[in-house]
C-alpha cells in the first residue's frame, strides 16, 4: 500500500504512516468483529452439543446476541473495589485486550500479506503470547481479594509451563521449514505431504504427534476447558475476573477469544498450510487465500468448542504432570527426532 | 529522522522507568516499571538491528524472569519501610559499590575504543555478514566457532538447575503419591465385587 500512496504524490514518510495506520485497522477491525461472531458460534455449538438451542432471539437465529451483549456490558456501570490498586486495576483488562491483538501484525493472510513481514516472526509471537499473563497476574494482585489473587497464580504456573512445552513444538516446526519468517513457514509446506498433493505439516508422520501436542498446549495456553483452572467456578468463583465488571469485564471476555482465535490462526499457520488449500491441486487454488485460511481457522476453533463441550475441567495436578512430565520430555524428544531426521536425510544440505 | 525519535523515546523511557523502578514505593510497582524498562531495552535492541536479541530479551526476561520476580513479590509480604531503615548505615557501601561499576564501564569503554583486542572479536568484523538474517548468522557462529562455549553454558545451566532442584526437593516418606499408570489400569472387577444376599442374612465383606 505504501508504494501506491507513494506514486500518489506523498512523501515516503508520510505514505508509509498513513499505510501502516490503514492496514493495522484492516487486521484490527476484522479480528474484533469476528471475535463477537465466535462468541456467538461457541454458544450455539456448545449448545448444539448439550441438544439444547442456543442464543435464538436476538437477530435472525439470534446472530446478534454478542453485539446486544456488548451493549449491555457496556451501559454498565464499573465498579472499582475501594481496596483496589486502581491504576493497576484499569490497566490490567487493557493489556490483555492490546496483547490479544497485537501478535495479529505476523500472521500472513495471503502470499507476502501481512503487516510486518519480519524474519523473526514466530519468537515475535512467543514473545507476545509470553506477555498475556501479566494481564492475568496484574488483574489478580490489583483486585485485592483472594479468589482473584489465587487465580493468577494459576495462571502464571499455568501458561509458564505450557509456553515451554510450546516453545520446543516451534521449534521442530522451525527445523524442518529453515525460517521464523511466518510467511516462509507456510511457502514450506507446499506440497508437503503425500507426494506432493498435500499442503501441511500436519500429514508428516513425525509432526503430527507434534500438532497433537500443539492443539493441547494451546488449550492450556488460552486457558480454554478443559485447562480453565484459573477462572474455575466451583473452587474460585470467576477467577481473575471476579471483582471486573462492565467493559473492563467486557475487555478480558474479547480477550480472551481474541487469543483462542490467534492460537487457532497459529495452528492454521504452522501445520495446516495457512492460506495455501488443504489439497496442493490446480483446482483448489482459484479459492482466494483468504477464504482456505478463515475456513482452517473456524475448524480449529471448532476443535476447540467441541472439547470445551465434551471434556470435564482437569485437577490442578494433572494439568502441571501432563505439563511438565509428559509434554515437557516427549516435545524435547521430538525436537531430537526430527533434527536427527533432517541431518539424515540431508534437509540442511 | 525517525529512528532518532525513536531512539530518544525509548532511551528516555528506559532510564525514567529504571529511576522509577528503585524509588518506587511498592515493590509489585517496581518489578512492573522494570518490565517497562525490558521492553524499550528491546526497542533499543531493534533499532539497532538485533531483532534476534531483542525477541530473546522479551521472551527470556519479561515472560520469565519477571514473571517469577512478580510472583515472589506478590508471595513475599516484604515490609519495605522495615529494609529502608538501613539506608544511612549501608550508603557508603552502596556509593563505593556505584563508583565501581562507573570506574569499570568508563575502563570498558576506554579500552573498547583503543581497540585491537582479538579475544572478543569473531573472525569477521561485520556484525551480520551480508545475505544472512541476523537469525542465522548467530546460529553460524553458536554452532562453530563458539561451540564448546556454547556447550559449558549449557552444561553450566543444567546443573544449577538440577542443583536448585536437588536443594529444594525433599523426600517425605509419610505422604502418598498418585500412581497414574496403576489408577489407569484399574478395572470395576478388581474394585468392586456383586453380592445378591439372601432376605435376611448378612453379607460377610
Amino acid at each position: 500500500m505504501t508504494p501506491f500512496l507513494y506514486s500518489q504524490g506523498l512523501p515516503y514518510a508520510w505514505a508509509w504512516a498513513i499505510a501502516t495506520i490503514v492496514e493495522i485497522l484492516l487486521i484490527a477491525l476484522p479480528v474484533m468483529l469476528s471475535v463477537a461472531i465466535v462468541i456467538y458460534l461457541d454458544r450455539k455449538i456448545w449448545a448444539a452439543m448439550a441438544l439444547r438451542k442456543g442464543p435464538n432471539v436476538v437477530g435472525p437465529f439470534g446472530v446478534l446476541q454478542s453485539f446486544a451483549d456488548g451493549l449491555k456490558v457496556f451501559l454498565q456501570e464499573t465498579i472499582i473495589p475501594a481496596a483496589a490498586n486502581k491504576a493497576l486495576f484499569l490497566i490490567a483488562p487493557i493489556i490483555t485486550f492490546t496483547v490479544a491483538l497485537l501478535a495479529w501484525a505476523v500472521l500472513p493472510f495471503a502470499k507476502g500479506a501481512m503487516l510486518a513481514d519480519i524474519n523473526v516472526g514466530l519468537l515475535y509471537i512467543l514473545a507476545i503470547s509470553s506477555l498475556g499473563v501479566y494481564g492475568i497476574v496484574i488483574a489478580g494482585w490489583s483486585s485485592n481479594s483472594k479468589y482473584p489473587f489465587f487465580s493468577a497464580m494459576r495462571a502464571s504456573a499455568q501458561m509458564i509451563s505450557y509456553e515451554v512445552s510450546i516453545g520446543f513444538i516451534l521449534i521442530c516446526v522451525v527445523l524442518w521449514s529453515g525460517s521464523f519468517n511466518l510467511g516462509a513457514i507456510v511457502e514450506a509446506q507446499r506440497g508437503f505431504g503425500l507426494f506432493g498433493l498435500i499442503n501441511g505439516f500436519w500429514c508428516s508422520p513425525l509432526l503430527f504427534p507434534v500438532w497433537v501436542m500443539f492443539l493441547i498446549s494451546s488449550m492450556a495456553e488460552t486457558q480454554r476447558a478443559p485447562f480453565d483452572l484459573t477462572e474455575a467456578e466451583s473452587e474460585l468463583v470467576a477467577g481473575y475476573q471476579t471483582e471486573y465488571s462492565s467493559m473492563a469485564f467486557a475487555l478480558y471476555w474479547l480477550g480472551e477469544y481474541a487469543n483462542v482465535l490467534l492460537m487457532c490462526a497459529l495452528n492454521a499457520t504452522l501445520f495446516w498450510g495457512g492460506y495455501l488449500p488443504p489439497i496442493n491441486l490446480p483446482v483448489f487454488y482459484l479459492v482466494p487465500g483468504l477464504i482456505w485460511l478463515i475456513l482452517k481457522i473456524l475448524f480449529g476453533f471448532f476443535v476447540f468448542s467441541w472439547v470445551k463441550a465434551t471434556v470435564p475441567r482437569y485437577r490442578y495436578d494433572q494439568l502441571m504432570r501432563l505439563g511438565w512430565k509428559i509434554f515437557l520430555p516427549l516435545s524435547l524428544a521430538f525436537v531430537v527426532v526430527i533434527s536427527g531426521y533432517l541431518m539424515l536425510t540431508g534437509h540442511f544440505a | 529522522m525517525i529512528q532518532a525519535i525513536a531512539f530518544y523515546l525509548f532511551a528516555t523511557m528506559m532510564i525514567t522507568s529504571a529511576i522509577v523502578t528503585i524509588t518506587a514505593r511498592n515493590p509489585v510497582h517496581s518489578v512492573l516499571w522494570l518490565i517497562l524498562a525490558f521492553f524499550n531495552a528491546a526497542g533499543l535492541m531493534v533499532l539497532v538491528g538485533a531483532e534476534f536479541i531483542a525477541m530473546l530479551l522479551i521472551i527470556v526476561y519479561v515472560g520469565a524472569v519477571a514473571v517469577l520476580f512478580l510472583f515472589v513479590v506478590m508471595m513475599l509480604d516484604i515490609d519495605f519501610s522495615e529494609l529502608r531503615g538501613g539506608f544511612i548505615r549501608n550508603a557508603p557501601l552502596g556509593l563505593l559499590l556505584a563508583a565501581v561499576l562507573l570506574g569499570e564501564l568508563v575502563f570498558g569503554i576506554l579500552v573498547s575504543s583503543a581497540g585491537d583486542l582479538h579475544i572478543a572479536k569473531a573472525a569477521t568484523v561485520a556484525a551480520t555478514p551480508a545475505g544472512l538474517s541476523n537469525t542465522a548468522a548467530i546460529g553460524a557462529l553458536l554452532y562453530t566457532r563458539y561451540l564448546f562455549e556454547f556447550e559449558a553454558a549449557g552444561m553450566i545451566l543444567l546443573v544449577a538447575m538440577i542443583g536448585a532442584i536437588v536443594l529444594t526437593h525433599r523426600q517425605r516418606g509419610d505422604t502418598r503419591g498418585q500412581n497414574v499408570s496403576k489408577q489407569v489400569a484399574r478395572r470395576p472387577q478388581d474394585a468392586t465385587i456383586n453380592l445378591q444376599p439372601e432376605v435376611g442374612k448378612g453379607v460377610q465383606l
